[in-house]
């Protein structure tokens, strides 16, 4: 039952549209960088695009994702009006101002301090107000997602909570505690600075502050995607979901595992020891865990599908699956995807190995693979399975859908393969220009070249994809019957306690990040030495 | 619903989460703040608890060096980004009085045609590091040297507070229409050469860097030449002698005509 379509559909919308204007950033980027371009270019320019598509890509889009579908989740699967209705208004003019506020400065070249804003540069105060005001609004969707949450719970205190729901209230849980370390990175070391009531900076501290919320902020970005596997592709390919009880698990890993790791992205740091490297290490490997877990079960959801439409054999079951359903083409090839990047993830995690590709177009290719790979094309496999129930209107064009799913997956791998190919060979990340005409970096020219066209053709894809929603909008009305999620293969009369409530996973997750970031956090505030002059983005203009 | 309270230990979910949760933590503490820093042999490490303060990165105090002093004085100067940038008139006028006496080189507007650098609109900054750097020897100049010795702190700030006030004007060899050479735009990445303009104002500016437009080419050329040969280094951790010495002459010949032509 979703009665707040026009608030859903507002998010997504948002969403899509900050998510198209980024698209076409990006494939600028991978062209004036490439030996594609041979003109001389303002070098500025780069990198005033590279923060506008990191910020939109990573702080904007996926945020509003998670709340418009976790608002979706919230009326779908408790089968109620959503309680909040006003406030979840407000946080989505938070997000919105906030957006135009951070981007304001960074068009003007005053914030060109890229989306992970490393101290000691500083750029324009209004772009971290703008960011703040995007997780403020946020944040009221973790607040009505968790009063959502209770509120059911007291009213219907024998039945489990819907897997869907609890997923999405595990979302928010991750979301509210991972955002703290870049609030307080913002709040108190870099905002000071920004508006000139301090000139120093403690850059150390800031990274590490940073890093609580630069690695969980994926798992925020996954866990959408993660619900989609579990409660929407079951169901959309006609079978079931093969256990509640693991999908459940795998949540609760994610909230408890996804935080304690972050300091993998220091590896490089001087101002973390190795003995906290190696901690995060160790828990980061721990993150593999509930992800395989997932392909275990989502795979073994498929196969059930596929048994009951007469697949048969060891692997024949495989051909049965319904390929024509662009809910089965998105998750099969986003999982291709996670596999890929998953297993490069493991890479980077792995102390010794990340001396190679620190830095390098490596992890660019990484994280476009998972984020922009994986999890994005879920989203799209969410707005095709959403927008009719959200429009009142049927969305039929399934040809334009697989072609654009097909062409963002050969987009991505076309784009991320050979970028982590130049990463071995040491070609650096984040540098608007390369003299591919020196003999030392010349060989990776034809890769570079390659990545470029595989940045096209995501745009097409994007623009394809966009193309769908809006012919979805005026098309012939059709009212969707009721939304539902999957149903386990054994549905769940009782469940334990643990697997139903929070709780106990919470307090895990706050006890590790005091064990694993507590020290660092502490020694960096209590050594006096560790300031450093700002330097001040755009200042001379 | 509930079987045993969450928080109990006779619930197993209780005790078996937190139990691997503490589990894993204590073994890859263990592993990581004392097993693995133990196997290092050129750590020295005195004992366990010196294995777990190194491995949690507490500061240990470094071997006693003593450590080679250059046989030059360097600049004692520390630049940041928002020093000097908000002068008041009194400054402003002080610097006036004592910029008579630089008139006779550097032009009663800070502008002259006799290859010493034109000050007018140059950022104050600049200006009072590089006469810091004569005072206290640093930068060395026949002329120069012997004028700075006898300025106070204060002189210096009001003196580059003057000509920073005072608009910048175009050189008589203005040409906006000259292409820039790649060197300015681009740098040169594969010798560590930086666009120039990163730091020297087109793209950015850098705090200590002077803005070159308009700058005699002769001066240019002589300074990037002083740079490279090591003559002049007054520049903070050898910013300008790294990148003058990768440059080859016919770049610092292209650069000198390119900034010279710029407004």
């Amino acid at each position: 039952m979703l009665t707040n379509k026009r608030l859903i559909l507002s998010h997504f919308w948002l969403a899509f549209i900050v998510f198209g204007a980024a698209l076409v950033l990006g494939a600028w980027q991978m062209f004036v960088r490439s030996p594609l371009n041979t003109w001389h270019f303002n070098p500025e320019f780069y990198y005033r695009s590279v923060t506008a598509h990191g910020s939109a890509m990573g702080y904007v889009f996926p945020t509003l994702i998670a709340m418009g579908f976790g608002y979706a989740i919230t009326e779908a699967s408790l089968g109620k009006e959503l309680v909040g209705r006003r406030w979840a208004w407000a946080g989505f003019f938070l997000v919105a101002v906030g957006a135009v506020v951070a981007m304001i400065p960074v068009s003007l070249g005053l914030a060109s301090v890229l989306y992970t804003f490393y101290p000691p540069m500083v750029g324009n105060p209004f772009y971290y107000i703008g960011v703040v005001m995007v997780v403020v609004g946020s944040w009221i969707w973790v607040a009505l997602m968790v009063i959502n949450f209770v509120i059911w719970k007291r009213d219907n205190p024998d039945k489990p909570v819907p897997l869907a729901m609890y997923a999405n209230v595990a979302g928010c849980l991750l979301w509210g505690w991972t955002a703290v370390g870049a609030a307080l990175e913002i709040l108190f070391l870099i905002l000071p600075v920004a508006l000139g009531l301090r000139s120093t900076i403690d850059a150390g501290l800031a990274r590490v502050f940073f890093s609580w919320t630069l690695h969980a902020i994926v798992y925020f970005w996954l866990i959408p995607t993660y619900i989609a596997y579990y409660t929407i592709f079951p169901r959309a390919i006609g079978g079931r979901l093969y256990s509640d009880a693991m999908a459940r698990i795998s949540f609760i890993l994610f909230v408890v595992v996804a935080m304690p790791i972050g300091v993998h992205h220091l590896f490089a740091d001087p101002q973390v020891g190795a003995g906290i490297k190696f901690m995060h290490s160790v828990f980061t490997g721990l993150v593999a865990l509930p992800t395989l877990l997932t392909v275990f079960t989502i795979c073994a959801s498929a196969e059930i599908a596929s048994r009951l439409r007469g697949g048969q054999g060891a692997f024949g079951w495989i051909r049965s699956l319904p390929w024509s359903n662009p809910i089965m083409l998105a998750t099969a090839l986003s999982l291709v995807m996670l596999g890929f990047g998953g297993a490069g993830g493991l890479i980077n995690m792995s102390y010794q190995l990340d001396a190679t590709v620190h830095n390098t177009q490596w992890i660019t290719g990484h994280f476009h693979l998972i984020f922009g790979g994986a999890i994005v094309i879920m989203y799209f496999a969410i707005a095709y399975d959403l927008w009719p129930h959200l429009t009142g209107r049927a969305l039929d064009s399934f040809g334009m859908m697989r072609t654009q799913l097909w062409l963002w997956f050969i987009g991505m791998i076309v784009t991320t393969f050979p970028w982590h190919y130049v990463g071995i060979l040491g070609m650096p990340r984040r540098m608007a220009f390369y003299d591919y005409a020196n003999p030392a970096i010349a060989p990776q020219a034809f890769s570079v070249t390659m990545s470029a066209i595989g940045g096209f053709i995501l745009l097409l894809s994007g623009v394809l994809f966009l193309l769908v929603l809006i012919r979805g909008q005026f098309g012939a009305r059709d009212e969707a019957a009721a939304y539902r999620f999957a149903v386990p293969l054994h549905m769940p009369a009782r469940i334990p306690v643990a697997l139903n409530s929070f709780g106990l996973w919470l307090a895990l997750m706050v006890g590790l990040t005091v064990v694993n970031y507590g020290f660092p956090i502490a020694q960096l505030m209590a050594l006096s030495e560790t300031n450093v002059p700002a330097v001040y983005v755009g200042a001379g203009r | 619903m509930s079987d045993h309270p969450l928080f109990s230990t006779r619930n197993p979910w209780f005790g078996i989460s937190v139990g691997i949760t503490a589990g894993v933590a204590v073994l890859s503490a263990v592993v990581g703040l004392i097993w693995l820093p133990l196997l290092q042999p050129h750590l020295q490490l005195t004992g366990v608890w010196d294995a777990i303060c190194s491995a949690a990165g507490v500061p240990r105090a470094a071997v006693q060096e003593t450590a080679v002093k250059p046989d030059f004085k360097t600049s004692n100067v520390v630049m940041t980004s928002e020093m000097l940038t908000k002068a008041d008139q009194v400054s402003i006028g002080r610097g006036a009085t004592l910029a008579q006496r630089c008139a006779i080189c550097h032009g009663p507007q800070g502008v002259s045609d006799a290859h010493s650098p034109n000050l007018a609109g140059q950022f104050a900054a600049v200006t009072y590091k590089e006469l810091n750097d004569f005072k206290t020897g640093a930068r060395v100049s026949v002329v120069m040297s012997p004028f700075a010795a006898a300025m106070s702190d204060q002189d210096m700030k009001d003196v580059a507070a003057y000509y920073a006030y005072l608009p910048r004007v175009p050189s008589n060899n203005l040409d906006t229409g000259r292409p820039a050479p790649a060197v300015v735009v681009t740098g040169a990445p594969m010798r560590n050469i930086p666009p120039c303009g990163s730091c020297h104002g087109d793209i950015d500016n850098k705090a200590g860097s002077p803005w070159l437009g308009g700058q005699s080419v002769v001066y240019i050329k002589a300074q990037l030449e002083a740079f490279a040969s090591g003559a002049r280094r007054n520049d903070i951790s050898q910013q300008m002698r790294n990148i003058a010495r990768q440059m080859t002459a016919e770049e610092i010949d292209q650069v000198a005509h390119y900034y010279e032509a710029q407004p």
